[in-house]
């Protein structure tokens, strides 16, 4: 197969069966994610779409077109003795609309900061400062996440939110809110967005920017008009990376979010998400043969495809509309 | 990951310089408001980054101000309690002690044997692309997608032996350890979750620490008649020690915050008991036995009870979890602090 190396390889192997067997057992190794991946299909199908046992899944009681139109999220048990008021409702936009709000308040937070910190560490601050600002970003991106449900329920709602909305604008909020789990969420993955950016813009050529200079460009011009434009797809991964990760965020947006299962675009409303709708029935004693624990795999499954489809989207900008420099 | 001081920047300090503005402009207003322009930006840019700063000291004060009171040491030494000036984190001290053991025990030979297999061995065949590409999109599912599939696959076992709560079968390994099939909510379920969850972030930083070697290392030891795997054993991996460790650390810190998974596969949120009753780090050596026991036992960690704290409604946890918070931190700036020491430690001998 591998012509460029020399058959020296090829025939210690064959003839050193102790090589041969750490070859086997490393191929194992990697073999470890394929099965993980082919695990999470399997397990989130088998639940959600189709059951080969005896047991049924999610979809073949509840129709994938219910699931995706209907905008009522209400996971009782269906039967055909209770009446039409009671029965049960399994449309996704409720729990949709929270992860979104999140996800979009998030951006609207991390998207400037990320991208002005990025810019800033990369055009203007000298090295001294950049390893100051380095390890500071790493550290708001180690903190666990749980962490930051704290800081929503305890700081950002109390200390900011409500006294703001309050004395400018007049409205009275909850604890629990949706613009406090995103602002969470933003300042979890601004880390995220700004290292992953700084590296796009640290890679454009300095020829370009000197380019920029020597025609006459304040650092502004260079920045907005030459390194940014030349950067823009690493940035646009970047932010698609951080939006799917603010997706599959969890326990901030279930400590802070609440629990309404609400289909609304108000910010300061309580809603709860996907993730934490999963999380709410886990801790529930529902069998494992319920519909509401039949539910949280399609939940999972439909988080899965939607967090896996901008990944995947983020990796193809990153190929398709790679700047290669000489 | 600090990277290393990279050369500067581009400073056109004599277009910046309030005398060269006065000298070009002069009675030009464009080019004045240009160069405001770019301060103003500047400007913004700054305090962009420093508001990152800036939340990571409002979230570190508001921890403190409201842990202050209920943080001595009696919170690390007792188990959780209904009351909260009794409630303590010992049993998720323990719970994820146990639990990261046996995560860093699974994950690290498998994720860095991974990485070995596929930077120094795997020809570019469709298994391979198959594999990294699989990986980058590992990294990106979100965690809590991890505890469904421990919950059915680990957990659950498919329901090939019956329900979980039964606990009729089990495996016994010789006569100390009892494995209970299917495995239920034990610590042993949760670690196999937990390594997953980890595996891709292990992989990709050992990858790169593996191609950061320098391929005459490899030929030279290749030269000097060294088979591939004494190569690799004695000089790459060695020399990707640095890099490859830090990974882990930083692997292993994402392991101990990180709480949907353990939830999912239902972990106890209010634990009274460490798993085996250890409770202290004397009875590690005192009772032996209890030691393989542990991994069988059910468990809470330290995030599942700070969360448990921080959604009970009224401010009388508030302070408990505040106190649960700093633990954690304080556990995870050890982790971190270890992880420089290590790089800093093994980078002094390599050097070409």
């Amino acid at each position: 197969m591998s012509t460029a190396r020399p058959s020296m390889f090829q025939r210690s192997r064959s003839a050193n069966p102790k090589e041969q067997l750490i070859h086997v057992l490393l191929l194992c190794c990697a073999l470890v994610s394929i099965l993980t991946t082919l695990g999470i299909v399997v397990v989130l199908l088998r639940s959600a779409v189709y059951n080969p046992g005896p047991k049924t899944a999610f979809f073949e009681e509840v129709s994938l077109g219910e699931f995706l139109t209907d905008t009522r999220w209400k996971p009782v048990e269906r039967s055909q003795l209770s009446p039409e008021a009671d029965q049960g409702h399994f449309g996704i936009w409720p729990l949709l609309s929270g992860t979104l709000m999140v996800a979009v308040i998030a951006s609207l937070v991390s998207v400037p900061t990320g991208l002005g910190a990025a810019i800033y560490m990369s055009e203007y601050a000298g090295p001294r400062e950049r390893s100051f600002l380095k390890p500071v970003l790493e550290i708001l991106a180690g903190i666990p996440t749980v962490v930051y449900g704290f800081f929503a329920l305890h700081f950002i709602t109390p200390m900011i939110l409500q006294p703001v909305l309050k004395h400018v604008f007049g409205i009275e909020i909850g604890l629990f809110n949706v613009a406090s789990a995103g602002i969470v969420v933003g300042i979890m993955v601004t880390p995220m967005i700004a290292s992953l950016s700084e590296d796009v813009l640290r890679s454009v050529p300095r020829s370009l920017r000197e380019a920029g200079y020597a025609l006459g460009s304040t650092r502004f011009d260079v920045s907005m008009r030459v390194v940014v434009p030349a950067a823009l797809s690493g940035i646009l991964a970047a932010f698609l990376l951080a939006f799917s990760r603010a997706i599959g965020e969890t326990m901030a947006v279930t400590i802070a979010g609440g629990h309404k299962v609400l289909f609304s675009v108000n910010p300061f409303e309580e809603m709860r998400t996907m993730t934490g709708y999963m999380v709410h029935q886990s801790f529930g004693d529902n069998s494992a043969d319920s519909i509401q624990n039949k539910s949280i795999y399609a939940i999972g499954l439909a988080l899965f495809v939607i967090t896996l489809s901008i990944n995947i989207a983020s990796q193809w900008i990153l190929r398709k509309f790679r700047e290669v420099y000489q | 990951m600090s990277t290393p001081p990279l050369s500067v920047t581009p400073q056109p300090s004599d277009v910046q310089s309030l005398k060269s503005v006065n000298f070009i402009s002069g009675s030009d207003s464009t080019i004045r408001r240009r160069l405001f322009l770019s301060r103003v930006f500047a400007w913004c840019c700054r305090i962009a980054t420093y508001s990152a700063l800036a939340a990571l000291v409002a979230l570190l004060a508001s921890i403190i101000v409201n842990c202050l009171g209920r943080l001595n040491l009696s919170f690390i030494t007792s188990v959780n309690s209904v009351d909260p000036a009794e409630a303590g984190i010992l049993a998720g001290l323990w719970g994820s002690f146990w639990l990261i053991s046996l995560t860093t025990l699974m994950s690290v030979p498998l994720g860095i044997g991974s990485a070995v297999y596929l930077e120094e061995y795997a020809k570019d065949t469709w298994l391979t692309r198959v594999i990294k590409v699989n990986l980058s999109n590992l990294a990106g599912v979100p965690s809590i997608v991890y505890g469904m599939l421990g919950l059915t696959v680990f957990v659950r076992m498919f329901d090939l032996f019956g329900s979980s709560a039964a606990k009729s079968k089990a495996i016994n390994l010789l006569g100390i350890v009892k494995i209970p099939l299917p495995l239920g909510d034990i610590i042993l379920a949760g670690a196999l979750t937990m390594t997953l969850v980890i595996l891709p972030i292990i992989i990709i930083a050992s990858q790169e620490a593996l191609r950061a070697v320098p391929s005459s290392i490899r030929t030279a030891s290749l030269a000097l008649g060294a088979t591939r795997w004494q190569t690799i054993r004695h000089q790459v991996l060695p020399a990707a020690m640095p890099g490859i460790s830090t990974g882990v650390i930083l692997a292993v810190s994402r392991a101990i915050g990180d709480t949907a998974p353990l939830i999912m596969i239902g972990a106890l949120t209010v634990a009274r008991f460490c798993p085996a009753g250890i409770d202290s780090p004397v009875k590690l050596l005192t009772e032996p036995q209890r030691i393989l026991q542990a991994p069988m036992d059910q468990f809470t960690a330290m995030p599942i009870e700070i969360f448990h704290w921080a959604k009970q409604p009224g401010d009388d946890f508030s302070p408990v979890a505040a106190s649960g918070i700093v633990v954690l931190l304080l556990v995870l700036s050890v982790f971190n602090g270890f992880a420089v020491w290590i790089r800093y430690r093994t980078s002094r001998g390599l050097k070409w």
